[in-house]
């Protein structure tokens, strides 16, 4: 069921993943040192943005880079690498 | 793409026909230059299921990202290679070939004496220095100059050639360098160059000066950039900009190098030449009178020629710079906007990042990066995001970024090679 869940939520956000997807895993890759996304809970993904967005988490980078999307996008994001 | 995008992507590939009727699977795919751009291209194309054969001149890579270190001295250039089995492994037929021209109307590239047929053809050949006599080239630097004062902006013998004269230069030597006017591969390169070898000047040679010459008066990171070598560098670094004489109108015999204001003699002479798209592009047609590949910023196709996309230093389509980064970011988006084309969908309105990390010493990292969206036909930034690091950033964020530069560079180089690279930087020798 959740398998099922995750693979429809995969087929609607396409395979490709949401507009930006593909640079971030410029650095987020699977293995990779700056962290993994793929596979971590939605919301935490979303929540870590949200907080370099408002400087509640210190980023060297992050913070230039989220303000490249919106909340919407964010979710959009965490959502598909959640299921990646 | 992970394993399960990837499996995810080829269960799509056959129900999913093109309104030609071509499915995904049997459609091919061709892709020149295997850089970068290309190899990842190639690499995204196979996981997204579609038949892909790269073209690639040599039988290995050796990448620029990281040889400013080995010009210094911190690095080896074996650390700089990579070849294409990974490549090979994931389903990319590779041909060893130069391509030396292409049939648009018939679709067929040619391939040293062969021709390939294409549905659908990626050009990532990167960039070509103008060299004297071509128009626009610095006037006296052909060839024959470029063996005796390397411009290295490509990574390869030269590399090694401008590190031994470097290493052969008596203490209180004088190096020159010089740099183009926009655009041209890698923004900030240059000056993280100028960064490391006046490291190399400062720990070695500490009586030797490095002097700039640029034809331009704003350049990236500038700010960072000169902070830091006005602490770190403040005896041994000069740079010049073009108000200042900067610009470098010719180079004599013996590698002076010759401006409005004045001549520059040096014991060391690294010119770094202006550039223009890699040949093919010119053969293809692709290229405008700018020496460039204007391209549509959502699929990269050509505006000058349907059915083949340029990516990566070659092309030009807004805001982003020339970078491997960008490279390997515009490489997965046109992928997946061929993979949608093949099957007659839609491409995505697509947004990329670019991120550029700079070493000004071992260990001491700066970046600047950029999000992009497409607005009237270009690649736009969007307001408010991106930027550089901060100037005023302790010594721990600089060695944090310097970090991340390293981790970078091992995921750039397993997306494109299939293999992390070797991020080392030995600030001790
Ligand atoms: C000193 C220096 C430092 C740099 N540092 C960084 C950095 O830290 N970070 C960063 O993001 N970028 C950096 N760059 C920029 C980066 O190297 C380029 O932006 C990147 O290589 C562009 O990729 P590409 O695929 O367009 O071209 P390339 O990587 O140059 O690949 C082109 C490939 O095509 C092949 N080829 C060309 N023509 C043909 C043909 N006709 N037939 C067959 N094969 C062909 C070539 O052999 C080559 O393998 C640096 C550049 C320099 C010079
Ligand atoms: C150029 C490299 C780079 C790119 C591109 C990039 N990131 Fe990051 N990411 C980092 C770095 C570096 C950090 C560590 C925080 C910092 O210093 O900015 C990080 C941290 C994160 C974290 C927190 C991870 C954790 O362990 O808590 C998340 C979530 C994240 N990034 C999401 C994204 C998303 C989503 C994108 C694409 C929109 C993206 N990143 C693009 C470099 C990058």
């Amino acid at each position: 069921m959740r398998i099922l869940g995750l693979t429809l939520a995969a087929l609607l956000l396409g395979a490709a993943g949401p507009p930006g997807a593909a640079s971030c895993t410029g650095c987020h890759a699977a293995g990779a040192g700056i962290g993994v996304l793929q596979g971590r809970p939605a919301d935490d993904i979303a929540a870590q943005m949200e907080a370099f967005r408002s400087g509640a988490r210190p980023a060297t980078l992050m913070n230039r880079i989220v303000r490249g999307f919106s909340p919407d996008e964010v979710r959009a994001l965490a959502a598909w690498f959640a299921a990646s | 793409m992970t394993p399960r995008r990837a499996l995810l992507a080829g269960a799509l590939a056959t129900p999913f026909l093109g309104r030609a009727g071509r499915a995904l699977g049997v459609a091919r795919v061709v892709v020149v230059g295997g850089g970068y751009g290309g190899a990842t291209c190639a690499r995204a194309l196979r996981q997204a299921g579609v038949d892909v054969t790269l073209v690639e001149a040599e039988t290995a890579y050796l990448s620029c990202p990281f040889s400013n270190p080995v010009v210094a001295g911190l690095r080896d250039m074996e650390q700089q290679r990579f070849g294409y089995d990974h490549v090979i492994a994931a389903g990319v037929r590779l041909v060893h070939a130069r391509a030396t021209g292409v049939d648009a109307t018939a679709r067929m590239v040619q391939v040293e004496g062969a021709a390939l047929p294409y549905d659908r053809l990626v050009l990532s050949p990167g960039v070509e220095m103008r060299l004297d006599p071509q128009p626009g080239a610095l006037p006296g630097y052909g060839a024959d100059m470029a063996e005796r004062f390397p411009h290295a902006w490509k990574a390869g013998p030269q590399t090694l050639l401008l590190r031994r004269q470097l290493e052969a230069m008596p203490d209180g030597g004088t190096v020159a360098m010089s740099v183009p006017a926009n655009p041209y591969r890698c923004p900030p390169g240059p000056y993280e160059r100028a960064s490391l070898i006046a490291h190399y000047l400062k720990t070695h040679k500490p009586r030797s000066k490095l002097i700039v010459l640029d034809a331009k008066d704003a350049f990236s990171k500038q700010k960072l950039f000169q902070a830091a070598w006005a602490k770190l560098y403040p005896n041994t670094l000069e740079w010049v900009g073009l108000s200042n004489g900067g610009r470098v109108t010719g180079i004599d015999p013996d590698g002076t190098l010759q401006t409005e204001f004045g001549a520059h003699p040096a014991d060391v002479v690294n010119p770094i030449p202006p550039q223009r798209a890699g040949a093919i592009a010119q053969a293809a047609g692709v290229s405008d009178r700018t020496g460039w590949c204007p391209v549509d910023p959502v699929t990269f196709e050509s505006r000058l020629v349907p059915g083949i996309h340029v990516i990566g230093d070659a092309a030009v389509m807004g805001a982003m710079p020339k970078s491997a980064f960008a490279a390997g970011a515009q490489a997965k988006v046109c992928a997946d906007a061929i993979a949608a084309l093949l099957a007659g969908q839609a491409p995505e309105v697509p947004r990329l990042i670019n991120t550029c990390y700079s070493l000004v010493a071992p260990g001491y990292g700066i970046s600047v990066a950029g999000v992009y969206r497409p607005v009237n036909g270009q690649l736009t930034d969007i307001e408010g995001a991106g930027g550089t690091s901060p100037l005023d950033a302790p010594p721990g964020v600089r060695a944090q970024e310097a970090a991340y530069a390293e981790d970078w560079y091992r995921t750039a180089t397993t997306e494109a090679f299939g293999e992390p690279g070797a991020a080392g930087v030995d600030g001790r020798r």
